[in-house]
């Protein structure tokens, strides 16, 4: 396995690998390994804001719940939320980016019309305006998501798509006489998958960055969901003294996104490895 | 080998390694090589001989993981090539050396005006060793350098001469753009040109035409040229002296006519043959140049030569020289001029 | 270089109308009820009718884009429901704000992004260019909010060396508008005293907003670098004796730039998404901290009014791009 033994060479994206490994792990396996499984939710007054000490690793928050077996649980939302949100944009910007890249007519210049304008709108401003209009909450959340985020994929499967059509072997293939859906599902769409799978590793940590904002802006989760972003939002008034309840959670935020960013840059390198070349 | 003064340019066994992820190529073993003024040296082998790595020597621009070994390149008695003396060679690209690539196409930058790259050795090293415009204001050196560079491109037959220093590289044909990097490298007045394959790249009319200038700007300016090549007919049509290589080292050198008529190697002997014109029926080499991770022992051309004989494969053959020729071969004991 | 300005201008029509079509989509089809929301959650039906016809939300859609799309071209965004004031007015009053910040965030990202992506590339595989790449990896891996807070955090209110929040002190009268920018309006204006002020308030928000682009803009130099240094024409400048400092600081630089402008047309996005997270940290008062405010409470039309100025920024910068490409590469410059 050359590709194996290349990506361990490469320290950074290991060390990727392994925190998204990590990562992982604790959304599954971190409700059993709470420290407070009683103070994720439940508040205790007389021991609010206690700094990090060895019974509260993280300290606690304003309502003494345990601040470092919130951000445990916190993983699991964090990650299904991106995963769904990636997910579904796959869903919708793959087939309609194929679609776009292999046929031509109006469909085609329809949609990559429709994504143009996506791609000219921030997609941070428009998400967090769909958000509120389709009233708050962490469903409506997602969704302003997937939908603003589905474009990126699709223009990156159009371009590649249209870069494959005029290769060789699918001309040769049109030439047997190959059906339409048979060149795209079985030929196209595997060697459009590596970039896909670049870009939905990247887009996780991207996804986790701003499903946090949107927490914390106030149009994503709502209390008392142990969202990282709304967690930051809800200790602001208590700085400087609780440093600790805006601290950690921001951490856990910049590892994991840390990880899955490494981690495709690592992929991105290894199935484009234009920039690895040695120099000499 | 008789009068080392003369010589211009002086490579004595030089060798060459390069680390590779696969272990250390030896590119280049023992080359020998000599440029006298006022001459045309022609060095001529297949791709893969190691050429190129020895322009790049000369240069000083050997790649990171590329070391001289052994050796040493003298130019008019200054030693090029020495321990922690990189920028021997550093100062004397442009200035003393000029330079001829061997792609026009891909050499110049294509978002920089063709005067901005052609002033560039100027502003470093003048337009000769004692120029007397260095110490003047920028403006002034300015209108003098293309001033000189207009002359330049109009002694490599450039049309539009004036307005050329404007323009930028992808305005120009390919064989125009061989023009302007002639005359970069005669702009900061070098003694030496290295040119490497300068017509490969080009078509066969615009080759001739190359060839004819370059050996007419040779002679009107005696200027010394070593000129790589891989086809022998170029070396005929311009060259006085020759120096074929093979895998890395030097095999046989000599006036070109003589190495012509009478090769004593048998490499250079089927690589002569290689040409249509020289021979009756066309013959190819059987075999390729070995990898330089794997080079033979002794000769290294012994595994594709027919003349081949126990020794070769035993060490090196020593260099045999006479008057103004050499041959690196164990059927070989003497040779006239 | 007029025509060519004319015919990009052309070019981003339809795009301007399709942005038009989509944010009238989304605000107005994509909420079932937008009355309600407005309305607010303890309106009585009465109010949401009112609402509704006072809005035009009773018209058929064709009839409401119609409206929308003439009240948009006449400049008419109406009055924002939080401040009471003409959108645009509010907008245009707020937009130099974030000019200044966005535009002090690039200029450092620029000028240090692009030297770390040279010395990076030319040192190749060193540990310097490792830990260039984890740093940059980083950058982009960090929550801006988060950042903007720790920042506050540690030098405003822990070491106390610069201020919390604002452009300026609260009361302190700005200096006389020329451009709207405070730096720049200070310098005309000789008062040093308040370049001073408004510079120490600018670093915290200008650093925050800046480290994600400095991490794109470095690691993009970095890759048109790599990619340009394998070029004949570099062993060529090399071999004729161009000094090498020039070889890679002018000449090869050049070329990788081409590829560096383009992400940072393509930066304006996450510039932006940027100055919402930072701006409403530390209250600066930019049209970033004006969408969030417009989103939170409803504002309708604030909220549309950004997103078409956003957009129409968004055009802008992309021709810029084009322009700057045309002045960094000749070839470009005559397909125009």
């Amino acid at each position: 396995m050359l590709i194996v033994r290349k990506f361990l060479r490469d320290v950074a994206a290991v060390l990727g690998f392994v925190i998204i490994c990590v990562v992982i792990g604790i959304a599954i396996f971190g409700p059993f390994l709470l420290p407070h499984p009683d103070l994720v939710f439940d508040s205790d007054i007389l021991r609010r804001f206690e700094p990090p000490s060895a019974e509260f690793w993280f300290g606690t928050d304003n309502l003494g719940r345990d601040i470092f077996s919130r951000v445990i649980i916190g993983t699991r939302g964090a990650l299904m939320v991106a995963l769904t949100v990636v997910a579904i944009a796959i869903a919708i910007g793959v087939p309609l980016g194929i679609y776009a890249g292999y046929t031509t007519g109006w469909p085609a210049e329809v949609i990559m019309r429709v994504t143009d304008v996506f791609l000219a709108v921030p997609q941070l401003i428009l998400a967090l305006a769909i958000a509120q209009l389709a009233g708050r909450g962490l469903g409506s959340a997602m969704a302003a998501l997937a939908l603003t985020y589905w474009p990126f994929f699709c223009r990156t499967v159009y371009a590649e798509t249209r870069r494959l059509r005029h290769t060789v072997f699918i001309e040769a293939l049109q030439g047997l006489g190959a059906s339409k859906t048979r060149i795209l599902f079985v030929h196209v769409l595997p060697n459009v998958a590596s970039p896909i799978i670049v870009r939905a590793t990247v887009g996780m940590g991207f996804t986790i960055l701003t499903t946090a904002l949107l927490g914390f802006l106030g149009v994503g989760a709502t209390p008392p969901n142990p969202d990282w972003g709304l967690a930051i939002a809800e200790s602001r008034e208590y700085l400087p003294d609780v440093w600790w309840a805006a601290t950690f959670p921001g951490l856990a935020i910049l590892i994991t996104v840390l990880g899955f960013n490494l981690f495709g840059d690592g992929l991105r390198d290894l199935i484009d490895p234009k920039l690895r070349r040695s120099r000499s | 080998m008789s009068g080392t003064d003369t010589a211009l340019l002086e490579i004595r066994d030089l060798s060459v390694a390069v680390g590779t992820d696969e272990g250390t190529a030896s590119i280049l073993d023992g080359v020998n090589l000599r440029l006298t003024p006022g001459s045309i040296h022609g060095v001529v082998g297949e791709s893969g001989c190691g050429k190129s790595t020895l322009i790049k020597a000369i240069l000083g621009l050997l790649p990171a993981r590329g070391r001289a070994t052994e050796g040493s390149i003298t130019l008019q008695g200054r030693a090029l090539l020495a321990a922690g003396q990189k920028s021997a060679a550093q100062s004397a690209r442009g200035r003393d050396i000029g330079f001829i690539p061997q792609d026009p196409l891909l050499a110049l930058n294509p978002v920089f005006r063709v005067g901005d790259q052609l002033r560039e050795a100027m502003w470093q090293y003048g337009m000769s060793a004692d120029d007397p415009q260095r110490n003047q204001p920028r403006a002034v050196r300015r209108r003098v350098y293309d001033q000189r560079l207009v002359e330049l491109l109009r002694a490599v037959q450039l049309p539009d001469p004036e307005q050329a220093l404007q323009r930028y590289p992808h305005q120009f044909s390919g064989g125009q753009r061989q023009r302007l990097l002639i005359a970069a490298a005669l702009a900061c007045g070098p003694q030496i040109v290295l040119a490497d394959e300068p017509t490969t790249a080009l078509d066969v009319t615009t080759q001739l035409q190359i060839l004819k200038l370059l050996r007419q700007l040779a002679r009107e300016r005696g200027l010394s040229m070593l000129f790589v090549t891989h086809d022998f007919g170029v070396v005929a049509q311009l060259c006085d002296t020759v120096t074929v290589m093979y895998a890395g080292q030097t095999i046989e050198s000599g006036p070109v006519a003589a190495t012509m008529s009478n090769p004593r190697h048998p490499y250079t002997r089927m690589l002569l043959a290689c040409h249509p014109e020289r021979s009756q029926e066309l013959k190819g080499i059987p075999g390729a140049v070995p990898s330089p991770l794997r080079a033979p022992s002794g000769c290294r051309f012994h595994p594709r030569c027919p003349e081949m004989v126990a020794d070769c494969q035993r060490a090196r053959p020593e260099a045999v020289s006479g008057a103004a020729r050499m041959v690196a071969c164990v059927h070989c004991h003497e040779v006239a001029a | 270089m007029t025509r060519f300005l004319l015919r990009r201008l052309l070019l981003a029509l339809p795009a301007l109308l399709g942005l038009l079509v989509l944010t009238f989509v989304l605000l107005r089809v994509v909420p079932s009820d937008p009355s309600t929301a407005l309305a607010g959650e303890n309106a009585t039906p009465e109010q949401i009718a009112a609402i509704r016809k006072a809005y035009g939300f009773d018209q058929p859609l064709w009839r409401q884009f119609v409206v929308y799309v003439g009240q948009v071209l006449t400049g008419d965004f109406g009055n924002s429901i939080f401040t009471e004031q003409p959108v645009l007015g509010d907008i245009t009053r707020r937009l130099p704000a974030t000019v200044e910040l966005v535009l002090a965030a690039l200029l450092f990202a620029t000028g240090v992004g692009i030297p770390l992506g040279v010395l990076a590339a030319v040192y190749y595989n060193s540990s310097f260019d490792h830990a260039v790449r984890i740093v940059t990896v980083g950058g982009l891996a960090i929550a801006p909010f988060w950042f903007a807070i720790i920042l506050q955090l540690v030098f405003a209110m822990d070491l106390d060396w610069l201020p919390l929040r604002g452009r300026i002190p609260v009361g302190m009268p700005p200096p006389p508008t020329v451009t709207g920018l405070y730096l720049i309006d200070s310098l005309v204006a000789g008062r040093f005293d308040l370049l001073t002020t408004a510079a120490r308030h600018m670093l915290l928000p200008a650093f925050t907003l800046s480290l994600g682009s400095l991490a794109s803009i470095t690691r993009f130099t970095r890759a048109g670098m790599l990619e340009t240094l394998q070029k004949d024409f570099v062993a060529y400048e090399k071999a004729a004796g161009y000094p090498e400092r020039r070889v890679i600081w002018v000449y090869v630089l050049r070329n990788s730039l081409v590829a560096t402008t383009t992400q940072i047309g393509l930066l304006f996005g996450a510039l932006i998404a940027g100055a919402v997270a930072v701006e409403t940290i530390y209250d600066w008062p930019g049209i970033g901290s004006y969408a969030v405010q417009a989103i939170l409470t409803s504002d309708y039309k604030a909220i549309l009014a950004v997103t078409l100025v956003v957009g129409v920024i968004y055009a802008a910068v992309n021709i810029a791009v084009d322009i700057v490409h045309a002045l960094l590469d000749p070839r470009v410059a005559e397909q125009l």
